[in-house]
């Protein structure tokens, strides 16, 4: 029989040595280290300030949309895949809107109230579908804000098809592009860290076994409502941020787009890794507003990229580059 | 609207009816089933008035490119991503999208879409005026049911079908392959759909939008009734029917879409395993 080749992957001599933290001795080891994790970071907040005023805009889009990346990751870390994440995004914008339309209360009370309500009430909303596994829950979150649309729609309460407009706004761009960036790095970090964390193995068993979580004398339902709250809660920022930064909101906050850019960047960037998605977000970002032009042919592109990555390069960008800045291959 | 609410359950049993089918034999839930029905029917539209083809080659032809469709995208797509959840939804759902999505773009919307009835005209059913197209897609679905249910039941491959269904690694070691009969379950669940639109289309104009309500309609039909029983489909179907219809006489047309919604999660707050479900699902859904 013919000896099939294949490929070898063995750890770079500096990774081996620097897995252990004590052993970093020398300047070019915490180079190595921190270079990838440092560089990225430095490189968007210095960028943002510099670009021209358009793409000032443009990065303050996509920042938002990389936090609905990463907290859609998040999700898809604990095992609840969601087809609409949208819903999210949408009840955190509605419910800042309203604060602000019928009530009138500034920026600084209504993005927060609207985070910590909009988590609460879109955990509410989800409830029923949290005991389904699998494919089952991606059918019902799917479902949901299509028919919450409709319910607008049909019952005109809050704005109806038009929407509420003329919304107090954020107090200038430099405002904004700080908070979106501060705000992004702290989804990426908190959630990384949560998820190294004792409840954070408890959201990671629920994807790979939950039956075992269950057999421990977890609540998994439980557990399933925490990280619902917690990734919603994110979108629900997110929501109410645009909600302001656009000064309107309508029911285009239900829009497709917003459900399937934040699937279409963690495939791009890796599914599970919660940097990936950043940057498939920032790769995604300013290309689709690129495309802007295109009308919804965007969603064709975006649709796309998925298919052909989940089928060609299913592991992602980001681990792909981590894999080739760690490991050596070679052909035996 | 005892009719109506009849014809309306018809309707909606024959839109889930390839979905469940797919999912309850492959475990493949295709995302995609909207986009096929629209597709289906535009397929007709367009061998009808652009080649100039009778209706039944027309309606003949649609209904095979999209079961080669449905095929294609298990033999080529699919096939690498069994087992992996997460992708398949991704994929089927992303691969629906851009069906959908082309349509819109290349502008596929307006009055001049529209399927001819095959036979025009009403006629009085207790009491009430129907009109013949409505009486056909009963007719046509009920038999349907009946083949599905003949095929599926006393034909070699519809058994080799339910062997899949229950266990494919048996059914693999008494010579059945899994894969080509997933690939089968997809192109008869695509050419159901499709047929499904041929249908139903003639009682409105093709739409993109169209695509999203039939995806979202049997995915609560399939939720509701449970899943690989062509009975609690039926079952399903009618509860969704009847409540659509009562909801749009009593209250206001406009939140009978809302329906589906409602129904399915008072039924899951109940019996998370759906109707009719069997304790095997009850295990894979909870």
């Amino acid at each position: 029989m013919k000896e099939k080749r294949r490929r070898e992957r063995i750890d770079r001599p500096i990774k081996a040595v620097t897995d252990d933290i004590y052993c970093i001795s020398s300047f070019r080891e915490i180079v190595y280290l921190m270079l990838p994790r440092a560089l990225p970071i430095l490189i968007l907040l210095i960028a943002v300030f510099f670009v021209p005023l358009y793409w000032k805009k443009v990065l303050v889009i996509t920042f938002i949309m990389a936090i609905m990346a990463i907290s859609w990751d998040f999700l898809a870390s604990c095992g609840l895949i969601s087809l609409g994440q949208a819903l999210f995004f949408a009840v955190g914008a509605y419910i800042s809107g309203s604060l602000n339309h019928y009530l009138g209360w500034p920026i600084y009370l209504t993005i927060p109230l609207a985070t910590l309500l909009g988590g609460a009430v879109s955990a509410m909303l989800i409830f029923p579908a949290l005991r389904l596994r699998g494919m089952y829950f991606s059918m019902v979150t799917l479902i949901i804000p299509l028919m919450l649309m409709r319910i607008i729609e049909a019952t005109k309460i809050m704005g109806g098809t038009e929407g509420m407009s003329g919304l107090s706004s954020l107090p200038g761009l430099p405002f904004s592009i700080s908070v979106s960036v501060l705000a992004m790095f702290a989804a990426l970090f908190g959630l990384r860290r949560l998820l190294s964390s004792d409840n954070g193995m408890i959201f990671l068993a629920l994807k790979d076994n939950d039956r075992a979580v269950e057999a421990s004398g977890l609540n998994t339902l439980w557990f399933k409502v925490k990280a619902i709250y917690i990734g919603s809660a994110l979108c629900a920022f997110c929501g109410a941020f645009m909600t302001h930064y656009y000064m309107s909101v309508g029911l285009s906050a239900f829009a497709l787009d917003l459900s399937i850019f934040p699937i279409a960047s963690c495939v791009l960037g890796g599914i599970g890794t919660l940097a990936g998605p950043l940057l498939g977000a920032v790769i995604l970002g300013p290309l689709s507003e690129a495309l802007r032009s295109l009308g919804t042919f965007r969603i064709v592109i975006y649709s796309a990229l998925l298919v052909i990555f989940i089928a060609g390069l299913p592991e992602g960008i980001f681990p792909f580059l981590k894999r080739k800045y760690e490991q050596t291959e070679r052909w035996v | 609207m005892l009719v109506y609410g009849f014809i309306n359950s018809i309707i909606l049993a024959l839109i889930a009816l390839g979905f469940s089918m797919t999912f309850g034999i492959s475990r493949v839930a295709n995302f995609a089933h909207g986009s096929f029905y629209v597709l289906g029917g535009l397929l007709t539209w367009f061998f009808l008035r652009k080649a100039g083809l009778p209706y039944v080659v027309s309606v003949i032809a649609a209904v095979l490119i999209v079961g080669v469709l449905g095929a294609a995208m298990y033999r080529f797509l699919l096939v690498r991503l069994r087992g992996l959840e997460l992708a398949e939804v991704i994929s089927t759902f992303a691969l629906g999208l851009i069906i959908l999505e082309l349509m819109r773009s290349v502008g596929i919307m307006g009055f001049q879409y529209r399927l001819p009835p095959f036979v025009p005209g009403s006629v009085s059913v207790f009491g009430t005026y129907v009109g013949i197209q409505r009486l056909i897609i009963v007719g046509a679905g009920l038999f349907l049911l009946a083949i599905i249910y003949l095929f599926v039941h006393h034909t070699r491959l519809g058994l080799a079908f339910r062997g899949v269904a229950q266990d494919d690694h048996t059914a693999f070691t008494v010579g059945i392959n899994p894969d080509r009969i997933s690939m089968l379950s997809l192109m008869v669940g695509s050419m159901l759909v499709s047929l499904a639109a041929v249908l139903i289309l003639p009682l409105g104009t093709i739409s993109v939008d169209d695509g999203y309500d039939i995806l979202l309609k049997s995915l609560a039909v399939c939720i509701i009734g449970g899943l690989e029983s062509t009975f609690g489909v039926l079952a399903a179907a009618f509860i969704l029917g009847y409540a659509e219809v009562l909801t749009s006489m009593y209250i206001s047309s406009s939140l009978s879409m809302v329906v589906p919604l409602l129904c399915m999660l008072v039924i899951l707050l109940i019996k998370p395993s759906g109707l009719f479900g069997k304790h095997k699902e009850l295990e894979e859904r909870i």
